[in-house]
């Protein structure tokens, strides 16, 4: 058992992608019961992190640790009862089963899991989209939906079995305002009412901020700062400033390196 | 040269791994059982699905070349004046080859594109991982219901086939060409072996079957996750499943006959 109040950590932990390396040492650790924004520049691996947490990717040396049990190093069948019970996730894309309709796939996990009887199974199931304002909508098949719609219907799902882990992939993306509202109230609302532990990749600042207690920015294979919003804002790190605030210019150059600017112009003349 | 020389070593490494892969996939979803394995339900449902749903273009297809089976043998053997065989000829055609390999062929390009482009698409849109972090192996769940669904099919769609291109052979010879009908059916009767055609047909047809959904689950299941990468394993499937076939079938039908 973890003997700190983190409920996931990542010690050491070195990652390639083919031979591109996206990791190199990374040290972080996620307290319990809060809700951590992990934010950083395109491509740097943000949900390849969270995939090593969930067990779908091995690191290729280092551990991670959720609730003190290392993922990568556990038997296949353990894997899969971690997961069962004890983690939930939100994919970019969302990964509705589109052979099934709204409610049949907020049912899927109860009824692969447990044994409890149908009517059980459909007051759990009205809860959980009532939860997410869609329980009007449990006829409907995913292709009948709005892109909010779906990412509503897949966090009714990934909360089914009432996880203590939840890992948000990019949850705000191609969102209307509305609906963006709607998940960062969700999101809040659900890490309060259960106490989850909630991890949340994300590239909006704004809204990461607005609900997150602490960020977590990653960048060029390491974590380059973590702590409340406030703490960072005023920190003294001008790269985490930097991308805090969006400027295009500071330590993270905007521009991929290249030749004098003037001078490539006028290269196409001779 | 040297390039060309290690690309084609190249080539080798990738179809050993992909092998081994597709090995590994065998391996892990023939047997029932394990996270959220799939149940009864979910067997019947996609034998509907590939078998059920491939049941017209199998009577059509098998109808006609059993006509055309009887046209042509009539012609050859009126030649000889051995017309009352041509029962016996189509019979054992069907049975022993034309069944079992043409089903397979036609199960390959119906319901086996369409199992890889089903999987791939899942894995494309995240399915196949959301149902991981569900704690539901997909393997179990998704690929061992369509392997077997698939294995048992091809041998019901073969003999299906073979019994209406029996009797579109019989439409032919006897309602149109005027054999006696007798003639045609009894030294049928008479000449066909329950053990070494229809059994042997069923064992080839079986073959078939295990052969060409492995690969098409394999090709889904193994499919880079894009538009591209689906279209192409999609083909992958027809082309290795039909070669693959057709391979076999000379095999198998070696070591049954005992010649070679």
């Amino acid at each position: 058992m973890s003997d700190n109040n983190n409920h996931v950590e990542v010690k050491d932990v070195t990652f390639y992608r083919g031979k591109r390396k996206i990791y190199d040492g990374l040290n972080v650790a996620f307290p319990r019961g809060k809700i951590t924004a992990i934010m950083g520049p395109s491509g740097t691996g943000k949900t390849t992190l969270l995939r090593m947490i969930g067990g779908q990717l091995k690191a290729d040396s280092g551990e991670v640790l959720v609730d003190g049990s290392n993922v990568g190093t556990m038997s296949r069948g353990d894997l899969f009862e971690l997961r069962k019970n004890k983690m939930g996730m939100l994919f970019q894309t969302s990964g509705l089963f589109t052979d099934l309709n709204v409610f049949d796939n907020v049912a899927f996990p109860l009824r692969t899991h447990t044994d409890l009887p149908d009517d059980m199974i459909r007051d759990l199931v009205l809860m959980k989209l009532e939860a997410v304002g869609l329980r009007g909508a449990r006829d409907l098949f995913p292709a009948e939906l709005s892109g909010g719609m779906v990412r509503r219907v897949a966090l009714a799902r990934s909360i089914a079995m009432d996880p203590e882990l939840i890992m948000y992939d990019e949850p705000f993306t191609g969102l209307d305002p509305i609906s963006m509202g709607m998940i960062l109230r969700l999101i809040r609302g659900l890490n309060e009412a259960l106490g989850l532990t909630s991890l949340l990749v994300s590239h909006d600042v704004e809204e990461s901020c607005q609900i997150a207690d602490y960020l977590c920015i990653v960048s060029g294979g390491k974590v380059i700062g973590f702590g409340t919003p406030d703490e960072l804002r005023n920190g003294d790190n001008a790269e985490v400033r930097q991308f805090l605030n969006g400027d295009p210019d500071g330590p993270v150059p905007f521009h991929y390196p290249a030749d004098d600017y003037r001078a490539d112009l006028f290269a196409g003349e001779a | 040269m040297l390039k060309h020389v290690r690309s084609l070593g190249q080539v080798g490494v990738q179809s050993i791994q992909s092998i081994g892969r597709a090995g590994m996939l065998f391996t892990q979803s023939v047997t029932w059982g394990g996270p959220g394995s799939a149940g009864f339900l979910d067997l019947i449902r996609q034998i509907h699905s590939v078998g059920v749903r491939s049941l017209s273009i199998i009577i059509v297809a098998g109808f006609f070349v059993g006509m055309v089976l009887a046209l042509q043998g009539y012609n050859i053997l009126v030649k000889f004046g051995s017309v009352s065989a041509l029962g016996t000829m189509v019979s054992l055609t069907l049975l022993r080859e034309l069944g079992p390999v043409l089903a397979a062929l036609l199960f390959a390009g119906r319901a086996g594109s369409a199992l890889t482009a089903e999987i791939g698409l899942m894995k494309a849109t995240e399915q196949l991982s959301a149902m991981e972090m569900m704690g539901v192996d997909p393997l179990k769940r998704v690929i061992t219901p369509r392997l077997w669904a698939g294995v048992i099919s091809v041998p019901i769609l073969a003999l299906l086939f073979s019994t209406v291109g029996i009797w579109g052979g019989a439409f032919v010879a006897v309602d149109m060409l005027g054999l006696y009908d007798g003639a045609y059916w009894s030294n049928m009767a008479n000449t066909v072996e329950f053990y070494e055609d229809v059994v042997q047909g069923l064992i080839k047809a079986a073959v078939f079957g295990v052969v060409v959904t492995w690969i098409a689950v394999y090709q889904g299941y193994d499919a880079a996750p894009t538009s591209e990468g689906i279209g192409k394993a999609t083909t992958q499937t027809v082309v290795i499943s039909s070669l693959a076939i057709l391979g076999l079938d000379f095999i198998l039908t070696a070591v049954m006959l005992g010649g070679v």
